[in-house]
């Protein structure tokens, strides 16, 4: 079976999850190993997926949990909070 | 999200919590501080205000702990607090109407990617520039609100589609054609202008 690409780019992320029919998944492949657009595409797509997920992209800012932390102490009443006592 | 964790765990901290040990309420959001404070980021879009929905939102669940059901995971539920406070916020701070949150966006029309005869793997060690990391940050963060929401949760946070399908009220089907639009668009802008990027990597990493 012959498939356009567009209908291949349509089906890209459930082929990386993995979630497609056993049938469209082979039809891809076979479409890939031919088209060398598609699997740029596909390599291209599933390098910026790898790339977003990587922790250094997107940073908790400096101090963010100790400021958390100290907020929640206040309202919990834990330490660190208002009822702090001296030592 | 934290592995090491399971929701047995989670359910046992927040019934000592419940039963007066408010102390452990510290330790049962430690693990969710990183996605919370991105979902709030990504409606934020700058990191003071992001970090203040993060902070209320905690709060707010703490606050109404007694609520959480125990059939939805604690994390996804602290998603969904975050996401109506940070909704909450950009509606009080414009007076201007925003893009409607809940009527369904355009399922018609593909969104065409970027075409490219070949493709040069991009190292994650790229992102140890700073231009590189921004370049990503910034399109993530130029998704229209719909696809942006999913493709945080989903491919950021690295939720599975039902969870992330639970966390923003939508349905699995709602969330697999918006993930994909959002991979599509993410491709369309970022392929490009990484090229650029591997087109200079070699001369900028071994300078040499």
């Amino acid at each position: 079976m012959v498939i356009e690409c567009k209908h291949v780019w349509n089906l890209i992320s459930g082929y990386l999850d993995g979630t497609l029919t056993a049938e469209e998944q082979e039809v891809i492949q076979k479409h890939l190993e031919t088209c060398e657009i598609c699997s740029a595409i596909l390599d291209s797509t599933r390098n910026i997926i790898v790339l977003t997920a990587d922790e250094r992209v997107f940073e908790l800012p400096a101090g963010f949990s100790e400021r958390l932390h100290a907020r929640l102490a206040a309202e919990l009443g834990t330490d660190g909070g208002r009822g702090a006592s001296p030592p | 999200m934290d592995t090491q964790r399971d929701s047995g765990d989670e359910a046992k901290m927040i019934a000592s919590i419940l039963a007066g040990e408010t102390q452990l309420y510290h330790e049962l959001v430690r693990p969710h501080e990183r996605s919370v404070y991105l979902m709030a980021l990504s409606y934020m879009k700058n990191e003071a205000d992001a970090e203040d929905v993060a902070q209320e939102a905690f709060l707010k669940a703490f606050r109404a702990l007694s609520s959480f059901r125990a059939e939805s995971k604690f994390g996804t539920w602290l998603i969904s607090i975050t996401l109506n406070e940070a909704r909450n916020r950009l509606r009080r701070k414009s007076a201007a109407p925003m893009q409607s949150l809940d009527v369904p966006p355009d399922e018609e029309g593909a969104v065409s990617p970027a075409l490219l005869r070949d493709w040069r793997e991009v190292p994650s060690e790229a992102l140890e520039r700073s231009e590189v990391k921004q370049m990503i940050a910034s399109a993530v963060e130029a998704l229209p609100e719909i696809y942006r929401s999913v493709f945080v949760l989903r491919d950021v946070e690295e939720l599975s589609v039902n969870e992330t399908a639970e966390a923003l009220s939508l349905s699995v089907p709602a969330v697999k054609v918006r993930l994909h639009r959002a991979r599509m668009m993410l491709q369309k802008q970022l392929a490009p202008q990484l090229r650029t990027v591997t087109a200079t990597a070699k001369r900028r990493w071994f300078p040499w």
